[in-house]
């Protein structure tokens, strides 16, 4: 039997605020231990939380990023569970009635557009961080546990996807396309590596064709996208053994355990009520009315979805306009520059998405750090136009432009690229290399038309490529029916 | 008494060891409970103030800046045992998040 895998994703997003979501302690990731922490955040008898306004604020742009309707209307409540890194165990959440509600994400995988629902997004806490320690330094194996509060209280965005993801590759597009808007919109650090943002997945398995859904198993952990990928990967394998061995699927949450490959089993997942969430006594409610969203939709920058289109606009086919669009923010900025700078849109994408991208990878750097601007990849594409270099040696240049040579036209020099288009110049070659082939020239005269490609080439090796080859093909033919 | 309790279960969230004798005691008690907010519940008319909120305030937000925290020897003062800045408390092998 087929089985297809339906996935949904809940993602957390750690705002960046300068202070916490009901207090005001700072957020600064890394401080010593406890040191951010106050009778609100560590859940003492009477502290009362207020609001953030900004954390608020973030939460509908990430709303109206994702294509969401912003309520006009929402509440807290408590989510009440016991552990120790939640004070006050309960953990402020939202329930019935979200900030934001029904959104969407194109997502490209493999060339196709696939459009991924958005349940909900929800303002809530982060907790508390705790590390246990023990033999081995391994969760089962603990004899005690350490608690830092600072992080307790962290404004937290969960963004939860409807079960529209149908495989590990398309788990790990949505998770990259959500990062990459999440961080431009500047609302979050959204660092994998800091837990900034956090995966979870929500998969289960059921007979292709089938309307119903498969029991879902929630699984944790992934601190990765490749992480994610494998991690999902293997809970759709493991699944699809188990129904194929004649087992069932038990409702329960896993543990990915990125050395071993596998998911661990966690605990039966506890249901929706037993949370017992309760509205949120110390908390009035939040009014988002349209001149505040409005507001708040002014303050977006250019989303993925529109800068296609402007791309598009400007002559870029769909593939590169998506590639472009999808590239670091550095990137985008040198391509709007150059364009400004009077650059053809379609070389400078092709520059900016290959051979710079390329050579950020090759050097392993960033491309926040590129010494190359706008104006400089418009030169660049000028030297080619006018023919100064060849298409092949212009990459060179771009090497050396990167590697803070000087401008392209000080590199083509430097690095001696400049072809050869002084026409009595290439003339003489021309000529030396005819007296040195004699056989080529008769084959030529007798018909064989085909050997000017050896020809040319012979006259690019005498002038180190630089020749434009255009030329030499025109000076050879006139010289051979001379 | 029109409400049935799963008291084992509420006693488990809880965290509570109860005695079968204890969990009768609540269960009478907290199906008393129960009773009189299903009399609540079953009032007609729909409510002037939301129960949770009755004082009709909304949009209350602080600013967001931050202030000073405590000290952390002080907070530290208070835990039954604490070790290099952390609380300390026993292993927990399940996470509640």
């Amino acid at each position: 039997m087929s089985y297809e895998p339906v996935i949904g994703i809940e993602v957390h997003v750690e705002l960046a605020t300068e202070s916490k979501m009901f207090c005001g302690c700072d957020v600064s990731f890394g401080s010593p231990p406890n040191t951010n922490v106050c009778p609100v955040c560590l859940g003492l008898p009477g502290a009362l939380p207020v609001a953030n306004r900004r954390a608020i604020e973030s939460i509908m742009a990430i709303g109206l990023a994702f294509n969401c309707e912003v309520s006009s209307r929402s509440v807290f409540h408590r989510k009440n569970y016991f552990y120790a890194d939640l004070p006050k165990n309960y953990q402020i959440s939202q329930f019935d009635i979200p900030v934001c509600h029904d959104g969407y994400l194109d997502v490209v995988v493999d060339g196709e557009t696939r459009r991924i629902g958005i349940e909900r997004a929800h303002m809530e806490e982060d907790t508390g961080k705790s590390t246990h320690i023990g033999e081995g330094g391994r969760i089962h194996s603990a004899e005690t546990t350490l608690l830092d509060f600072n992080r307790s209280g962290v404004p937290l965005v969960e963004i939860v996807s409807k079960p529209d993801i149908r495989s590990a590759a398309e788990s790990r597009a949505y998770a990259q396309s959500l990062r990459s808007i999440v961080a431009e919109l500047g609302v979050s650090d959204a660092r994998l590596e800091e837990g900034s943002i956090r995966f979870d997945a929500n998969v289960s398995v059921r007979p292709t064709g089938a309307e119903e859904f498969g029991t879902k198993v929630e699984v944790k952990n992934m601190n990765s996208f490749r992480s994610l990928e494998r991690a999902v990967d293997f809970e759709i394998r493991r699944q699809i053994d188990l129904l194929e061995s004649g087992g069932t699927v038990v409702q329960e949450t896993r543990h990915w355990d990125e050395e071993a490959d596998v998911t661990h089993s966690m605990r039966t997942k506890e249901g929706s009520s037993d949370y017992r969430y309760f509205t949120e006594p110390d908390l009035v409610p939040m009014v988002m009315g349209a001149d505040w969203v409005d507001q708040v939709r002014s303050t977006l920058p250019e989303l993925p979805s529109e800068r296609r289109r402007r791309y598009v606009g400007l002559g870029l086919d769909d593939d590169l306009a998506g590639v472009l669009s999808d590239a670091d923010v550095a990137l985008r900025e040198i391509f709007d520059e150059s364009v400004a700078a009077g650059a053809t849109p379609k070389p400078a994408a092709l520059w900016l998405t290959g051979e710079v991208t390329a050579w950020l990878r090759r050097e392993e750097k960033d491309s926040s750090s590129l010494e190359l601007d706008g104006s400089t990849l418009a030169e660049l594409i000028a030297i080619v136009d006018e023919g100064v270099v060849s298409a092949s040696a212009a990459k060179e240049v771009l090497e050396g432009v990167l590697e803070g040579e000087g401008s392209p036209r000080e590199v083509a020099e430097s690095r001696d690229l400049v072809q050869i288009s002084d026409t009595s110049a290439l003339e003489s070659v021309v000529a030396d290399v005819l007296a040195s082939n004699p056989e080529a020239v008769e084959s030529y005269r007798s018909g064989e038309q085909k050997v000017v490609g050896f020809l040319v080439g012979q006259v690019m090796r005498a002038t180190q490529g630089k020749a434009d080859p255009k030329m030499v093909n025109e000076l050879l033919r006139t010289a051979l029916s001379a | 008494m029109p409400v049935e309790i799963d008291i084992a279960h509420v006693a488990r969230l809880a965290r509570l060891k109860l005695d079968d004798q204890d969990l009768e005691t609540y269960r009478e008690q907290l199906g008393v409970i129960l009773d009189h907010a299903a009399k609540v519940q079953s009032l007609e008319g729909e409510p002037q103030v939301e129960s949770a909120h009755p004082l009709g305030l909304e949009n209350v937000y602080r600013e967001d800046k931050k202030r000073p925290s405590l000290d952390r020897d002080e907070v530290l003062s208070q835990a039954p045992e604490a070790r290099d800045g952390y609380f300390v408390v026993p292993p927990a092998l399940e996470s509640g998040e």
